[in-house]
């Protein structure tokens, strides 16, 4: 079986998961207005990491480079850092494999004048100096697929570990933002310029959020040989919509076909809470509650984590496994921040505040562009 | 576990084959006509949402056209049972360079819906799912050049779901000008198939 080994989260709340899980818990976001950033002609909300903690943090932990990294590299490795040193694993040997999760890498390089070599702006390439940093020689693997990136990364981890073909992997996802990320979702309306309000009858949109999360796996023969408390992947699945490259299916079609393969044999009445994408878009929220809604699960407990972090992108997925994970842990259920009445399709439970449950799992949800779906099922020991 | 390659179909800047044969594209004879656009019409395929695509979504459509023409995929049924595992080395760069030029300069500012949507790679998976009715899984992978070691781990590891029983696979590689596509439609045999290996799919490409 598939257990998370360690983890770290670095966002605009904290440099390590519980610095980030326990401003969840006092209901403390991370988001901001910014106004003129990125040379933006409209504002937006969103979560951005200060370029000054980074570097401070990472002239800590780099003493031998020669390289010059960008934010997002400077990030992963701070985050893998974390989640290694917690794990206690080499991560140079070759039984650990690096996966990179982001949908943009570096793309702000695109702009004129910078310092970096051209083959920076490539997600390969950023991948390689991030597994090159802790001296690992195995080709890392790099999943863009888009805002499912991060459930798809842990996905495909499982399935290799499954095969025997590495012993550890290091699944990180990262993402930064530019003005090319922001001003192409601003030129969708997708974008909010309050805190969003996922599942909420008066949300008007996401926010987006710079973060770096890491998951390291592993696999264990049987579940005695492992601590009680520990989080364990059970099943996981990603299906397409076949419906529209930018909208999410009405009918929710991928979503519930990717929960139906993920849940297969598992009695939902064991899922403590379902931790959803929960962009605050109307079609996403919408299509959601009706997968939720198709699969009779309107009485689980739904949260989602955008609220305190934004839609951290290739991060999220990651990032929101670790925190749902935590909170499973605590036996307890994180609130949907934002959320006063219901305004999606299909009636679900969208969770208000903290409240306790001594169930065993958790469902993680995720959608995004190219028609994409994911879940997974987690489940403590 | 063993399989077929049912067809397979290679689209550079300069020929198309399928399996392993050229066939002959008839190039128009306006001037800057589109290689991608020529191939199109070769075939004649119908489908006027093409025209809409960024470049590397066209040429990953047109792999996969050929390919399921060729095994007769019924495209008017949900595929539930087949998946999409797409891999390059540019992702979406081509259109990301496109995209930028709208947003680069202060006083021509006009970020565009229409060209940020395929600032992702996985879109050419959504527009092949969208095309062949496809439901199962879509993937898509980074890889620094093209790995016949990463796709056959994956072709692998999505046969070990026993609800897949086919499988689009290949290089959707295109960045300025250089279109580099190998499309495979892949079932399981595991009667008389053969194993994937590395030195096959690096045969085929």
């Amino acid at each position: 079986m598939i257990y998370k080994v360690s983890d770290n989260i670095i966002s605009s709340l904290g440099f390590t998961s519980s610095e980030n899980y326990s401003s969840v818990k006092k209901y403390k976001s991370g988001l901001s207005f910014y106004e003129n950033m990125f040379d933006i002609p409209e504002p937006f909300v969103g979560s951005l990491l200060e370029n000054e903690k980074i570097n401070e943090a990472f002239s800590k932990i780099a003493t031998k480079s020669d390289i010059e990294y960008t934010k997002l590299e400077k990030t992963a490795i701070l985050s893998v850092y974390d989640a290694v040193s917690e794990a206690n694993i080499d991560p140079a040997d070759n039984s650990v494999l690096f996966i990179f999760s982001t949908t943009k890498g570096n793309i702000e390089l695109l702009e004129n004048n910078n310092k970096y070599e051209p083959e920076r702006v490539y997600l390969w390439r950023s991948a390689q100096l991030i597994a090159e940093f802790f001296d690992n020689k195995n080709e890392a693997v790099v999943v863009s697929n888009a805002c499912i990136s991060g459930v798809a990364a842990q996905i495909t981890a499982a399935r290799y570990l499954n095969a025997g073909r590495y012993k550890y992997i290091i699944v990180i996802g990262a993402e930064v933002l530019s003005k090319f990320i922001i001003s192409g979702f601003q030129s969708f309306k997708a974008l909010s310029v309050e805190m969003c309000k996922p599942f909420d009858k008066n949300r008007t949109g996401l926010n987006l959020g710079e973060a770096a999360a890491t998951i390291i796996y592993s696999k264990a023969e049987q579940e005695t040989d492992l601590h009680s408390g520990t989080i364990i992947y059970e099943n996981g699945a990603v299906c397409n919509d076949a419906n529209h490259i930018s909208g999410p299916s009405r009918t929710a079609e991928g979503l519930f076909n990717a929960i139906n393969i993920a849940m297969n044999g598992i009695d939902k009445e064991t899922v403590s809470f379902i931790n959803a994408h929960g962009t605050a878009t109307p079609y996403n929220d919408d299509m959601e509650s009706v997968a939720i809604g198709r699969h009779e699960m309107n009485d689980t407990p739904v949260n989602s984590l955008k609220p305190y972090f934004g839609h951290t992108l290739g991060a999220a997925g990651i990032l929101e496994t670790i925190i749902s994970a935590y909170a499973l842990q605590e036996g307890i259920i994180l609130k949907s921040m934002g959320f006063e009445d219901l305004g999606v399709v299909s009636a679900v439970n969208i969770n208000k505040d903290i409240i306790g449950s001594d169930k065993k799992r958790f469902l993680k949800l995720i959608s995004g562009f190219g028609g994409s779906n994911a879940a997974i099922i987690m489940r403590k020991i | 576990m063993k399989f077929d390659i049912k067809s397979y179909c290679r689209i550079t800047n300069k020929k198309v084959l399928l399996n392993g044969t050229e066939v002959p594209i008839i190039r128009s004879e306006e001037p800057n006509s589109l290689w991608l656009n020529d191939v199109y019409r070769s075939f004649g395929i119908q489908y006027l949402k093409f025209f809409k695509m960024d470049n590397l979504s066209k040429a990953g459509f047109l792999g996969a056209e050929l390919v399921c023409r060729d095994v007769g995929l019924d495209i008017n049924v949900p595929n539930k049972d087949i998946s999409i595992v797409c891999f390059n080395r540019s992702s979406s760069l081509d259109d990301d360079i496109i995209y930028q030029q709208t947003i680069q300069d202060k006083n021509n500012y006009f970020p565009s819906p229409a060209v940020f949507v395929y600032t992702l790679a996985n879109i050419v998976t959504g527009e092949i799912a969208i095309r062949n009715k496809i439901m199962g899984e879509s993937s898509f992978y980074i890889t620094e050049k093209f790995s016949p070691k990463q796709i056959s781990e994956a072709i692998y590891d999505i046969f070990r779901n026993n609800y897949v029983n086919g499988l689009l696979c290949g290089w959707t590689e295109y960045f300025k000008d250089n279109c580099d596509v190998l499309m495979m439609f892949i079932t399981r045999n595991n009667k008389s198939g053969k194993e994937i290996t590395t030195e096959l799919i690096s045969k085929l490409y």
